[in-house]
């Protein structure tokens, strides 16, 4: 079996589950709703939680309003005899890197990544206003709308895109995840209709926003024989890597996006063709900047699944980037694909993931 | 069950957080309980603005503060038709970054205006702070900015 | 400026800023505990059953927390219990709304696998022990709501305490 070089420990992703993505899901709290998520995620290579020696999780209280809801959470699990446990206050894709590094140790084989998010219980507007600086910034709630819209603006002063470009890639993405039955926002819209949407926060017209969405979703890590023995074609992660900017917003440059180019370098994202592209983009305008950083040119397809503009499930958006892509590579359709994962208004923290089939 | 038979409630979440502010945070929402702004002398020189007690690129502890504004310019901004119930202008307005003169970093904040056709990247604005009996050493000390020459 | 007339002029430079957050959420609890709350409402406690463990959680959040499956047989339980543990409050706090002293206890509802906290009134305070048995006083029929502010308190129940070996594996 042909193991990646990029890395100490090859590790595999080995099965990726998510829940439908929808825009209230108010039958269930976040233990029922992650329930079958887990189960499927376990179902889907014949294992049981004692297959797996470590969990680490991604969420944040403030979606529900109620602390520690992540601890409730691992009742979807069962965590008896006590596990090996840990969580991120972050997208479930950073939430991975923690058990990819610890898999790199060696000492446990297998772990399991999951995230959850009910974002419509609150006003995520405001809910997002607390990832902010807090003395500067915070005190004026601006919303991750209107922070979104003065980088797309920044973006068109620039000259690095248009409106239409932002039109482009929605349009594309809401096509494409015609053919994801996950999706929460599939439609077939020209460029030129788009257009006409009024403006949300302007420059961002209504089509270049995400939806808001309650999901959860889950992947199983594996090393060693475990890798191999749960995937006929394992799915390798070949390198992975995040990086972080101020939170100055002020500070940066907003049109660009150096941590993820720094990221993309160290995951070896040049380091060989890149088929498909699954990237965190929440707003149109960024997916624009994260290729250029990525260095990923026309011939890469992005966005099979649609994005995070078809569904984006707070704090689990990202990891699923990362079980599409390696859903595909493992489906046939892809040899070497690239994920992505964002954190933080405009872009401000990103994950790379090089994902490569064996 | 069926939806009508799973319960809701209203559920409001308060924490009255209050914060130290440091040396450096403290000194500028000092500044801005006077009307005035600081900024903080970076690694290599660049003036910070608002300041961090830290260089944000090469971690370095800043240096003096130094007085800046209070006319800047805007480096990019968004108009926002409605408002949303804790923005701090009631009235359409635009969020903006804002290089204050004799700053290198952008701050941000409301700018007061008519409508979007009288904004632009580059516009020329100055701050329009509360009366001075209402200042407490905050963000909200500044009411808005406006535009250079404009109507206050 | 004009300093003499200005708030901050007679203070020293600001140290601590105020951040106050408030946040308005329309909460859902989800199925099984929808079912416990309503239970409540009727003056009943309704736990739901492992089908792996057996064990009956009350309230269940819809899941085994041990096994991690769906709890969904649901178990009508008894209104008395035994105490398996309790403390007694002697210390004032902010919101508090029962005099001191007063008794915080864990309470095994007949029937269940897991303790709940419950208020013990109706008895001195230095004559609770564990094993002592309990019942629910529910508030008024007009009063009940699905909440647990519709367990007014528990108080014994008059029968013999429960044996140690009853209850040690819930401590």
């Amino acid at each position: 079996m042909s193991a990646p070089s990029g890395t100490v420990r090859p590790v595999s992703v080995a099965s990726f589950a998510q829940s439908p993505n929808i825009r209230r899901d108010d039958q269930r709290n976040e233990v029922e709703g992650l329930l079958p998520v887990i189960a499927e995620v376990f179902g889907n290579i014949g294992i049981t939680k004692d297959d797996v020696d470590f969990i680490c999780s991604g969420s944040t209280d403030y979606l529900i309003g109620g602390p520690f809801s992540f601890v409730m959470a691992l009742d979807a699990v069962g965590v008896w005899p006590p596990r090996a446990e840990s969580h991120v206050e972050m997208d479930g894709a950073f939430a991975l890197y923690e058990a990819w590094t610890l898999l790199q140790e060696g000492e446990i084989d297998a772990a399991l990544v999951y995230s959850f998010g009910r974002s419509s219980l609150g006003d995520l507007n405001e809910i997002l206003t607390l990832q902010l600086d807090p003395y500067y910034m915070a005190p004026l709630w601006p919303d991750i709308v209107s922070l979104s819209a003065l980088q797309a603006r920044a973006l068109i002063d620039a000259g690095k895109a248009t409106e239409a470009d932002f039109a482009e890639v929605a349009s594309r993405s809401r096509r494409d995840a015609l053919a994801n039955p996950k999706a929460q926002v599939a439609k077939d819209v020209a460029v030129d209709v788009l257009l006409q949407d009024p403006y949300v926060v302007e420059p961002l017209r209504r089509h270049a926003l995400p939806p808001i969405t309650d999901g959860a979703a889950a992947i199983v890590l594996a090393a060693g024989d475990k890798a191999t023995a749960w995937s006929e074609r394992p799915v390798w992660i070949s390198g992975i890597d995040h990086r972080i900017e101020t939170h100055a917003l002020g500070a940066r440059d907003l049109t660009s996006s150096p941590s993820t180019a720094l990221a993309a370098q160290h995951a070896g994202v040049a380091d060989g063709k890149v088929d498909i592209a699954e990237i965190h983009a929440p707003f149109a305008h960024q997916e624009i900047i994260l290729r250029q950083a990525m260095g990923l040119d026309a011939s890469v397809t992005i966005n099979p699944s649609g994005g995070a503009l078809a569904a984006n499930p707070m704090m689990s958006a990202g990891l699923i980037r990362i079980g599409e892509a390696a859903s595909r590579i493992a489906a046939g359709q892809a040899d070497r694909a690239v994920a992505h994962a964002t954190s933080g208004p405009c872009l401000q923290q990103n994950l790379v993931c090089v994902l490569e089939g064996a | 069950m069926t939806d009508s038979e799973v319960l809701h409630a209203e559920h409001r979440l308060e924490y009255p957080y209050s914060r130290s502010t440091g040396p450096v945070i403290g000194a500028f929402l000092t500044a801005l309980r006077d009307g005035r702004f600081v900024g903080a002398t970076g690694a290599t020189g660049q003036v910070i603005v608002p300041p961090t007690e830290y260089d944000p690129v090469t971690g370095d502890d800043v240096g003096e503060l130094v007085e800046v504004g209070p006319g800047g310019t805007i480096e990019t901004w968004a108009w926002v038709s409605t408002p949303l119930r804790k923005h701090p202008l009631q009235t359409p307005f635009a969020w903006a970054l804002i290089t204050l003169d004799g700053a290198d970093t952008a701050m941000l904040h409301a700018v007061a205006a008519s409508g979007p056709d009288d904004l632009a990247t580059g516009a020329r604005v100055v701050a329009r702070f509360k009366p001075a009996a209402e200042r407490v050493g905050a963000m909200s000390d500044i009411e808005s900015f406006v535009l250079e020459g404009g109507a206050s | 400026m004009t300093d003499a007339t200005t708030a901050g002029a007679d203070v020293g430079p600001v140290t601590t800023l105020a951040t106050p957050i408030s946040l308005d959420f329309d909460f859902t609890p989800g199925v099984a505990q929808s079912r416990f709350l309503k239970a409540l409402a009727t003056g009943t406690f309704v736990g739901q059953r492992c089908p792996v463990c057996t064990k009956v959680y009350v309230p269940s959040r819809g899941t085994c927390p041990t096994d991690g499956v769906a709890t969904t047989e649901e178990v009508v339980l008894s209104n008395s219990g035994t105490v398996t543990t309790f403390c007694v409050v002697n210390v004032p706090f902010a919101g508090q709304s029962i005099e001191i002293p007063y008794i915080c206890a864990q309470i095994l509802l007949d029937g269940a696998n897991v303790s709940f906290m419950g208020l013990i009134q109706e008895i001195p305070t230095d004559q609770i022990r564990m094993g002592l048995r309990v019942e629910a006083v529910w508030v008024d029929d007009a009063d009940l709501t699905p909440s647990l502010a519709s367990i007014k308190y528990f108080r014994p129940n008059g029968e013999t305490d429960a044996p140690y070996e009853s209850y040690e594996e819930y401590l």
